[in-house]
């Protein structure tokens, strides 16, 4: 069963959300590790960037494929998570946690909304 | 057309495989992960199923003049119970399939292809066998009645002996199979009953270990009774993902990346494989024209030498500097999990294919430095810590 905790907002596209106040911290789920397993490397997006919501801004790759991420929310790139260029495998360890991939200054709280709650991202992944 | 399956389908169910499509066989790319299981056999034992994997026979008194004549390799070096790797290349040097031969007996030979290539392989035989006549010599495909496992890790000489009882009845007759040298066959029984193995000490990971063929009906009992006897030593099931990054980072050839129809065993490094002091075989003469004079392109084995995303098949090499070009492409790449870094193999011009050379692999639109390594890429010496 992938772990899909309450706290945190999901886009369909497998990345979650943990707003503190305008600042959102972005990641992958527990389900999105599982299906990729063996995370080898990221490539984060540079400090600055200025993301809008639904754009390609990260690349995850396993041994077998190269996965892009996308922005759930838009906003400007504060902080990347730099323990994965020597430790990919935070990614599957601890995707919630440990494994964060950056922090953005949320432009438009609204898209906050828009996101899934666990109950409809569970829903998503089938409950699996 | 739906997938193929091997007899050790539902096993690999069972066990959680995650199965993907591989050559028209649906087949476990992974049981846990693909560095689990790699590191398992580098550290251990893993066991493979290779039953997709072709198997031809060859029978009688021309057997041996036949597959000279077809193959790249000198069969006439193999004493009953020996085994060789080789190439069949077609008219123009250009590689149909690389694959073991094994002599059984006095004879008697059996030729293990590639799963994607089996069709392609007896039908070239075939065309080849049918155009003159052969006295008492039978070709035949196999593949249908035939499966096998590999079981491959430092571990397995631990526990291989009790996967079988009493010696071997043919091709080398040792008492037990850790008595087989590499490269080396022999036909036992499997222990706790009837069936009747066909065990080689070879593989395709750069440990040791033995590939075993058997009767399909009987191929599950080799994998439960491998399984059973390995356990205690670390055995643990492993699919094809592991099993390329094992080959990757020994600088062995897959065919489809650094072997097809268009490339030569020249280019490709296997100059050792090819006999041409033994009379004439297909594609002799266009593969000594390039031992003699060169080749336009060779394949390198690399490694990455700065933090990047991993190199991936077809992705473009480029010579390093500030006026470099593209000079080749990517024929084989992955992270490496036993060093931690990306790895591959790819065709360069020969200018570039000393060890040493500096290369550039552009990966998403971004240029890395890579350098020329020999094979192969692992040794042991050069682990991470």
């Amino acid at each position: 069963m992938s772990k899909v905790p309450e706290n945190i907002k999901y886009a369909k596209s497998h990345e979650w959300v943990k707003v503190d106040g305008d600042i959102a911290t972005v990641g992958i789920t527990d389900h999105a590790q599982h299906e990729l397993t063996d995370v080898v490397f990221v490539e984060l997006p540079a400090v600055g960037r200025s993301l809008k919501a639904g754009e390609a801004c990260a690349v995850v790759e396993s041994v077998k494929t190269a996965s892009d991420i996308y922005a759930p929310v838009s906003g400007d790139v504060t902080a990347v998570n730099t323990a994965l260029n020597d430790n990919p495998g935070l990614v599957n360890q601890d995707p919630y946690g440990a494994g964060w991939f950056y922090k953005a200054k949320i432009s438009n709280l609204g898209e906050v909304n828009e996101l899934l709650g666990a109950v409809a991202y569970s829903a998503l992944i089938g409950g699996s | 057309m739906s997938l193929k399956r091997t007899p050790l389908f539902e096993t690999h169910q069972r066990l959680g495989a995650r199965l993907v499509e591989f050559g028209g066989w649906e087949m476990p790319v992974q049981y846990t992960s693909i560095v689990d299981e790699h590191l398992a056999v580098r550290q251990s034992a893993g066991l493979f199923d290779i039953s997709h994997m072709g198997e031809v026979i060859v029978h009688g008194p021309g057997a041996a003049g036949f597959l000279n004549e077809t193959l790249t390799n000198d069969v006439r070096k193999l004493a009953p119970g020996a085994g060789q790797y080789t190439l069949m290349c077609n008219e123009r040097g250009g590689v149909i399939d690389d694959l073991y031969i094994y002599c059984v007996g006095s004879g008697h030979y059996l030729l293990i292809v590639n799963a994607s290539r089996i069709e392609a392989d007896y039908a070239w035989l075939r065309a080849r066998f049918d155009a003159v006549p052969r006295p008492d010599t039978r070709l035949q495909n196999a593949s249908e009645s035939f499966g096998a496992v590999a079981v491959q890790g430092p571990q397995v000489a631990r526990f291989m002996d009790a996967c079988v009882s009493g010696g071997a009845s043919e091709g080398t007759k040792v008492g037990r199979p850790t008595d087989l040298v590499k490269n080396q066959m022999g036909v036992f029984r499997l222990a706790g009953g009837s069936a009747v193995v066909t065990v080689a000490r070879t593989g395709y990971t750069g440990e040791d270990g033995f590939e075993v063929v058997a009767p399909s009906g009987d191929i599950v009992w080799v994998w439960d009774r491998i399984m059973a006897a390995g356990a205690e030593f670390g055995l643990k099931p492993a699919g094809l993902g592991a099993r390329d990054t094992l080959r990757t980072e020994m600088g062995y050839p897959l065919y489809g990346h650094e072997l097809d129809e268009e490339t030569t065993p020249i280019e490709a490094g296997l100059g050792f494989f090819v006999a041409l002091d033994k009379g004439d075989f297909n594609g002799r003469s266009v593969l000594a024209a390039q031992k003699a004079s060169g080749v336009a392109r060779k394949c390198v084995a690399f490694k990455m030498t700065e933090r990047s995303a991993p190199p991936r098949p077809q992705y473009p090499i480029w010579s390093s500097g500030p006026s470099g070009t593209r000079v080749g492409s990517v024929a084989s790449g992955t992270q490496s999990p036993s060093l931690g870094v990306g790895i591959g193999m790819g065709y360069v011009p020969p200018g570039l294919a000393l060890a040493g050379t500096t290369l550039e692999v552009e990966i998403r639109g971004r240029r890395s430095a890579a350098v020329v390594v020999p094979k192969p890429i692992f040794r042991r010496t050069s682990a991470k810590p």
